[in-house]
């Protein structure tokens, strides 16, 4: 079986989707996606609005199941095993795979307690105070909240909430980070300092990265996969995977002719 | 180009309809507004004017007296209401908030759809025809199993009916404000639905949720129709909860009639009593929600 070879010109392979076809309802969103994810390298998924990269993204830990009309076909493999075979615990995906939304959601209690909740949930038995550390540290936001750790994590202006949002995404020690646009709501200093942050993470995870903006993907990924969309003779919109590679590859010699015009400004 | 525009000047003139209109909707608006608080005002005032007369120390501390004797007091009927009270909330908090939770958190459309029919039917219901039904279900079982008739838990269970579609409703409405970014966030980071539900969820929720408790309870407070065939009266001090137990409304109610002078100034303490009483429950309601948020 090719499908439990787990290296890629010499990289580990962390996940794999085999065949992927997402519908809502009847609606297919997404179609015939294979596509590998390299270990602690940055992934970034672009493409126009309505490509499906989002919806391909919560694939990967099983968000999607919280809609009810969702439905994945084909095989996503997380190391050896398919993430939605029926013995699949997705709490436990979940816990293995992180998520960092778009828009900062800390939860509506203190900032030491946004990280203290998640690592609670999993069963952490060490220092507290010492995780709570190390994780802001590892988001650049320790020195700016250090002597407000009990304050609200609403009371954080936007770019350090979305860190926060990171900080309690990374205390989990997941293996694998989604990040789903995590800068579009931020200033350009904030992106900067997220996209930072992102290079020193990949020694220890893999991030995967969804974004709209093409000089950040030129920025932070490794790879980068281009999706599309297509509308059908009924009017449904399909994503697809239209170019996978390198990310110089692709943003210096597209094979395809749709990249080439994305990268270029002339449709998205 | 030539304009099809009218020409129009900068300034503005103070006799154009559009200006005139506007000043006189917004008087309009004001003195209905004004409006509004009058039957509030008028209420309150009445009440403090010819309550706080009658009021005094004892009558938090006497029983009710005979007709024609001065003095006397009420202390029965208002450990009777926060009896009463007290058992319609520990019964409908508890219900409404999981019905609540159920309905939002756990329930697919359809039966969701039928319970929140079922709950605005029941908030509906006239108050009297609730104390009807707690008396055919707790009344008469008690008389029947010979353990009392007429009684505190009787008039609790009028109360919790009563109580129950407003608390349903309001955390209903409550939790479904929070935002599902938010749950997503917490299911993301390998919650469990439960974990979600009562770490995230309802803590976002709470402020809302003990509003919505306060006004049930404000609501049930008053209400004197369901304890009139429940809970019935006494003179006494309230003595187990099986037992006719009085209450400040139903105390206005029987007084308020009565042809003794004594009596009626009794009830107008009563209703001052009752009214302060709802006004501190929102008031500590407030305040308590204000520090979680």
């Amino acid at each position: 079986m090719a499908i439990n070879a787990s290296t890629m010109n010499g990289t580990q392979v962390v996940l794999r989707t085999e065949d992927l076809n997402i519908y809502y309802g009847n609606f297919l969103a997404v179609q015939n996606i294979w596509l590998d994810i390299p270990k602690n390298q940055v992934t970034a998924f672009i493409g126009p609005s309505g490509c499906g990269k989002s919806t391909l993204l919560r694939c990967y830990n099983r968000l999607n199941d919280l809609i009810e009309t969702f439905r994945a076909e084909g095989k996503v493999f997380f190391g050896d095993h398919n993430l939605y075979a029926p013995h699949i615990d997705p709490v436990e995906v979940r816990r293995r795979i992180g998520m960092v939304f778009q828009r900062p959601y800390p939860f509506p209690k203190s900032i030491k307690e946004n990280i203290a909740f998640g690592v609670r949930i999993n069963g952490y038995k060490g220092n507290m105070d010492e995780l709570v550390e190390r994780s802001l540290r590892q988001a650049a936001l320790w020195d700016e909240v250090k002597d407000k750790l009990n304050q609200s994590g609403l009371s954080l202006s936007g770019g350090q909430q979305q860190r926060l949002c990171i900080a309690r995404a990374i205390a989990v020690q997941p293996e694998v980070i989604l990040m789903d646009e995590p800068c579009s709501a931020l200033d350009p200093i904030s992106t900067l300092r997220v996209e930072e942050m992102i290079h020193e993470l990949k020694e220890q995870y893999t991030i995967v990265i969804v974004t709209h903006n093409m000089q950040q993907a030129a920025r932070v990924a490794d790879k980068t996969a281009f999706f599309n969309v297509k509308t059908s003779e009924k009017g449904g919109r399909t994503g697809y995977l239209v170019e996978y590679a390198p990310t110089e590859l692709i943003f210096n010699n597209p094979q395809q002719e749709d990249t080439k015009a994305y990268i270029s400004g002339r449709f998205g | 180009m030539t304009s099809h525009f009218p020409q129009s000047s900068l300034t503005r003139s103070p006799y154009s309809p559009r200006t005139l209109l506007n000043t006189v909707m917004t008087v309009l608006a004001f003195f209905c507004g004004v409006l509004a608080l009058v039957p509030l005002l008028a209420v309150l005032s009445y009440v403090l004017f010819k309550g706080f007369s009658s009021l005094s120390l004892d009558v938090f501390t006497q029983l009710p007296p005979a007709p024609f004797r001065q003095g006397g007091g009420f202390g029965n009927a208002i450990l009777g209401t926060l009896l009463m009270v007290g058992i319609g909330a520990l019964i409908s908090i508890p219900t409404g908030v999981l019905t609540a939770i159920y309905l939002t958190e756990f329930s697919s459309g359809k039966i969701a759809r039928w319970v929140r029919f079922a709950t605005n039917v029941l908030s509906g219901v006239p108050s009297i025809i609730a104390g009807v039904f707690a008396y055919g279900i707790v009344v008469l079982t008690l008389v029947n199993l010979k353990l009392g008739s007429y009684s505190a838990l009787g008039g609790g269970f009028a109360l919790a009916i009563l109580m129950l579609p407003t608390i349903v409703r309001t955390t209903d409405e409550a939790l479904q404000l929070v935002s599902q970014d938010l749950r997503q966030a917490s299911v993301g980071l390998g919650a469990t639905k439960l974990q979600t539900v009562t770490q995230v969820v309802l803590p976002a929720a709470l402020p809302a949720i003990v509003t919505g408790s306060t006004l049930a309870i404000a609501r049930a407070s008053g209400e004197t129709a369901p304890l009139l065939f429940t809970a019935l009266f006494s003179s006494f001090w309230p003595n187990g909860l099986l037992k006719p137990t009085a209450s400040l409304a139903v105390l206005v109610y029987n007084f308020a009639i009565s042809p003794f002078k004594n009596w009626q100034s009794l009830a107008w303490a009563a209703s001052l009593i009752l009214v302060l009483m709802v006004l501190i429950t929102s008031i500590i309601a407030r305040w308590a929600t204000r520090q979680k948020a």
